[in-house]
């Protein structure tokens, strides 16, 4: 099953798939309806981070290093943590600004440079050379592997095999033709390559499948799961090492610490991260997924890692296989074929997923932000005159690629012996990493300039390559070992893998302490030396505040340019053909409401504006500004007329803020109305309620009083002891009549507080002695005992000695009027208490329920046995003796169980100073 | 036979000025002082007329009205309720609860009979 042709013929199927998938995703793109725009597939093309590299490479470093393969997948999870505020802010700038690469992004920000464009690809091509020749080793060693079987042979050393006759350049240029085919069929004014994304999100399924099949083969299907295998592997010395995180590193923390760092950077500035995570881009919210989805799968494609290394290592104890093929030749030597194909295309799709969108972003790099620079530049080549670029735009995009491959391919030939894959790719990790200080910089702190990053940058890269690049030429027998052993002309000082006498520490470790430190400290230092100028500060305006700028102001508010509409319009033609332009003017057109024939020979600075962001779509912002430069006379702004644009767009900003303040402020207000309102309302009906009331209640007793008048009237002939008896019901209800109407007075009075307060220091002995006199009249007529208690002295209150009295007597003729008939007997006891003094009245009545107990405080609220007779009274009493009361700063309340009386109290306070005292008379 | 009044107020003195009243006019006087008990002397004391306060204890007059005309066998019995509450919301909510009159605390005694003997006659 694994001959030559089998192993071909399913590669060339499997890319014929991939063809298919990416043919029918444009298509659906095309018709508006895309696959990709869905988090799932966002998530799966952000897999792309997981090459051949980690398809093979990982269970290599496993082999040589346990646990110490983490790092590199620990970084991405870590940073994808922080995308929320990074990442979002990239994409939303990316959006605004149409850009097109990771070179367009950072030259974008630093006023369009045309050199930092060009610097940031070269140094993008010469990182990633290395990276894609790891692609490159890991498909045609696999291939060559796949084709000894069933021996298990190592592939032969290259400088062996002659240039003509190497997999390896046939798999490079084969990997061109592929990716011409893939990303440059056509031109895309937003760069987009649905087609592109959808396979490659497949292929990030393909081998994620193919890695858990090998490596559940190897848990269950050679050993007896996890448990039996760790326990082997631990039984050897070498292997149990392995498994102790910061031993089996070299460096031990700062190792795991730089490499979780880069790993960090990586997953943000490797140009194919770039190109899918800004470029790809369909939505925001597809961040919200990726956010968890993208970290569960880098914990699936690494669950089997260990296992595969320690299998592996218990399966070859000799050495003569190489632990990055493990993946492939443990299920050859079991004689698993199908498992074994499986796996060949799982580290293809690695391959060639990483491959095809490297190149095509470093193509479209090198096209627009190295190339067409350069060209536009140069005027013999009278490219302003062609009526269209797009062809050439093209070209020099396939040229790219083919020469990108090739690079790698020469890479490969050269020093690709001389390292595993794991350190290949780390070299590559550590030149991207020069983009974060710039990029990183550049979206949070205004103050960097194009100096800065310029500096940075080739600081930050001249030591990469001295540390890094050189001694990988030197391994490989390109250089002198000498250089690396004795330093350049013997200095040793200048080692490039110790550095200034910087030792102890793994290569990666020590080329990024040295590298960061040059690269951070020249961005910051160099842009601190100049302040930016009006182009630096309009754009890193744009970029920083791009969350608060109010978006008008963001672009066309800076241009001060004018041009010929239809010169614009040719220009935009010559590089999206002149039907597409068109389009694109109509449509501006259109958004302001406008007639596309209403736009004017005169392009206005919106315009202007509109044409060059579509321009730097195609071309890149460098590119694009220089072309529209040639079109437009833009008065150049001064710095001065930049800094009141911005103090402008900010004074907005602040004006806005203010305008939301207050409104919330006229929410609140608005608010606060309301509830007042609603209040009144409440109180107004409380006052119809009440004023209902007493109306019912004043007409209650009138009604038998007319009643027993008119009765009388009519017949004169009554006899005299019912005569009597109906007077003595209209006088009793008159008087009824008479004391409702005094309370209802004196209750308004209580309430709107003009009431007059006599009060004076009193005796509570005096008052309680009187009203008890006053009340014994009653009390006799209705055979009720009265018993009094009252201490020998009591200390003086402050009150209103006719209120008190009042709130006395209504305590007790309702004691009197609840009290048992027959045997009616009521208690008034005076005690002295800490700071007052305390009335108690006691009747053995029917008691008050306990849901009666405050009842009975409110107004018109009576409590009576309805069932007998209905109790006499006007329901005002004892909500009146409340208030007096606690007027008088007392408590007045009841305790009563149902059927054992009720004992109704009340305090008044005994003033503690004599100062207090005077403060109340007045 | 003389007609007979159900009379529900819990107001005594208002009983006795009515019960004087209506006895004095030949009619068969019966006091109920709560919803309940009213609803009781319905099937008991089967009454051609019930002069119904609206605040009496335990079931409201307008309940006790609103029962009244969701049984057939009561459908025919008059209902003047009395109240000492005379907002034009209480009258049209007693009077679209099926009373025959809504009279308001207080009235004329003479008007009052008057109106019970108008309602008893046109019955017959």
């Amino acid at each position: 099953m694994l001959q030559g042709w089998v192993v071909v013929l399913t590669s060339f199927a499997y890319i014929g798939l991939l063809f298919a998938i990416a043919y029918y995703a444009d298509r659906r793109a095309d018709a508006g309806r895309s696959l990709i725009d869905s988090p799932y597939v966002y998530s799966l093309s952000l897999a792309v981070y997981a090459t051949a590299w980690t398809f093979y490479g990982s269970v290599g470093r496993a082999a040589e290093n346990g646990v110490g393969f983490l790092p590199i997948y620990i970084g991405p999870t870590l940073m994808i943590a922080l995308w929320w505020i990074v990442m979002r802010k990239i994409l939303r700038i990316s959006k605004q600004n149409r850009i097109t690469s990771l070179a367009d992004f950072v030259s974008s920000r630093y006023g369009k440079s045309a050199l930092l464009a060009g610097m940031v690809t070269v140094i993008a091509v010469i990182g990633i050379v290395p990276y894609i020749s790891l692609q490159l080793k890991a498909i045609s060693n696999t291939f060559a592997v796949v084709l000894q079987y069933p021996d298990i042979v190592m592939p032969a050393k290259l400088g062996t095999v002659p240039v003509l006759q190497d997999t390896a350049l046939f798999v490079a240029l084969f990997l061109a033709a592929f990716t011409i085919l893939f990303g440059t069929r056509h031109l895309d004014t937003s760069e987009h390559h649905e087609g592109m994304v959808a396979a490659i999100a497949f292929e990030s399924l393909v081998k994620l499948v193919a890695f858990l099949a090998v490596g559940a083969w190897v848990t269950w299907g050679i050993y007896n799961g996890f448990g039996d295998l760790f326990a082997r592997a631990a039984a050897e010395p070498k292997l149990a090492a392995m498994l102790t995180p910061f031993d089996a590193v070299s460096g031990s923390y700062s190792s795991w610490v730089w490499l979780t760092i880069l790993s960090m950077m990586a997953i943000m500035f490797l140009p194919r991260q770039f190109q899918v995570t800004v470029i790809e881009n369909k939505d925001e919210k597809h961040l919200n997924k990726a956010i968890w989805l993208f970290p569960l799968y880098m914990l699936a494609i690494n669950v089997f890692v260990l296992p595969i290394a320690f299998g592996g290592l218990l399966h070859f104890p000799g050495g003569g296989v190489d632990a990055d093929t493990f993946v492939l030749t443990l299920p050859m030597v079991e004689k698993q074929e199908l498992l074994a194909l499986i796996v060949f295309i799982g580290g293809l799709s690695a391959a060639t997923g990483m491959v095809i969108v490297e190149t095509i972003a470093l193509s479209t790099m090198v096209c627009n932000d190295l190339v067409m620079p350069v060209l536009l530049r140069m005027r013999a080549l009278r490219l302003n005159e062609r009526p269209d670029l797009s062809g050439l735009l093209l070209g020099i995009r396939r040229g790219a690629i083919v020469a990108v491959l090739l690079l790698g391919y020469l890479y490969f030939r050269v020093a690709g012996e001389a390292y595993a894959l794991v350190a290949i790719g780390l070299i590559s990790f550590a030149a991207v990493a020069q983009f974060a200080p710039a990029a990183l910089g550049g979206i949070f702190w205004k103050g960097g300039t194009r100096l800065g990053a310029l500096a940075g940058l080739a600081a930050g890269f001249t030591v990469w390559f001295y540390t890094l690049l050189l001694p990988a030429f030197a391994r490989s027998g390109w250089l002198p070992i000498g250089f690396l052993e004795e330093g350049p002309w013997g200095i040793a000082l200048l080692r490039p893998l110790e550095l200034f006498g910087l030792g102890g520490l793994d290569q990666i470790t020590h080329a990024m302490i040295w590298s960061m430190a040059a690269n951070i400290g020249a961005y910051v230092g160099v842009s601190l030396l100049r302040a930016p100028g009006p182009e630096e500060l309009r754009q890193a305006s744009m970029f920083v505040d791009v969350f608060t700028r109010p978006a008008p102001v963001g672009g066309a508010g800076f241009w001060r340019g004018k041009a010929p509409a239809a010169e614009l319009q040719n220009l935009l033609a010559r590089f999206v053909g002149a039907g597409a332009a068109q389009e694109e003017f109509a449509e501006y057109a259109r958004t302001r409401g406008l007639e596309p024939s209403a736009l004017g020979p005169e392009a206005d600075a919106d315009l202007v504006y509109f044409a060059e962001t579509h321009l730097a779509g195609v071309i890149g912002a460098a590119s694009a500004h220089i072309m529209v430069a040639s079109v437009v006379k833009e008065e150049a702004l001064t710095l001065d007329e930049v800094r009141a644009i911005l103090d402008e767009a900010s004074q907005v900003v602040v004006y806005s803020r203010q305008l939301e303040q207050k409104s919330r402020e006229l929410e609140a207000a608005t608010a606060e109305l309301r509830r007042a309102n609603e209040r009144l309302q409440e109180l107004d009906r409380m006052k119809d309620d009440f004023i209902s009331t007493v109306t019912h209640e004043l007409r209650t007793p009138l009604t038998s009083i007319r009643a027993f008048s008119e009765i009388l009237r009519d017949d004169p002939k009554l006899a005299l002891p019912q005569r009597t008896k109906f007077l003595d019901i209209i006088a009793k209800e008159t008087e009824r009549l008479t004391r409702l109407i005094n309370q209802v007075l004196d209750l308004a009075k209580l309430e709107s507080g003009a009431a007059e307060w006599h009060t004076k220091s009193v005796d509570m002995r005096e008052i309680v002695a009187e009203t008890v006199t006053g009340m014994s009249e009653v009390f006799r007529e209705r055979a009720v005992r009265l018993e009094l208690r009252m201490p020998g002295i009591v200390p003086p209150v402050h009150a209103d000695p006719d209120r008190v009295k009042q709130v006395l007597l209504n305590l007790l003729s309702n004691a009197a009027k609840f009290c048992q008939a027959d045997r009616g007997r009521v208690e008034v006891s005076l005690l002295e208490e800490r700071d007052a003094v305390r009335v108690d009245v006691k009747d053995n009545g029917p008691g008050i329920s306990l849901a009666d107990q405050e009842i009975i405080f409110e107004k018109f609220r009576q409590v009576g046995n309805a069932l007998t007779d209905k109790p006499q009274g006007t329901g005002l009493g004892l909500h009146i003796c409340r208030q007096i009361v606690e007027r008088l700063g007392g408590r007045l309340w009841v305790e009563s169980r149902v059927g054992e009386g009720a004992c109704f109290s009340f305090t008044l306070p005994v003033p503690r100073h004599r100062h207090t005292l005077s403060a109340r008379t007045a | 036979m003389s007609k007979k009044v159900l009379l529900v107020d819990d107001e005594p003195n208002i009983v006795a000025a009515l019960e004087f009243l209506l006895e004095k006019n030949g009619y068969d006087v019966k006091v109920a002082a709560n919803g309940v008990e009213a609803i009781a002397q319905l099937d008991a004391f089967r009454p051609d007329l019930v002069l119904l306060d609206v605040m009496v204890p335990k079931l409201s007059g307008y309940e006790v009205c609103q029962r009244m005309r969701a049984e057939p066998k009561w459908r025919d019995i008059k209902i003047v309720m009395l109240s000492a509450k005379g907002r034009e919301v209480e009258v049209n909510k007693g009077m679209s609860l099926g009373a025959d009159l809504y009279v308001t605390k207080p009235f004329s005694s003479a008007e009052l009979v008057a109106t019970i003997q108008q309602l008893l006659e046109h019955r017959a």
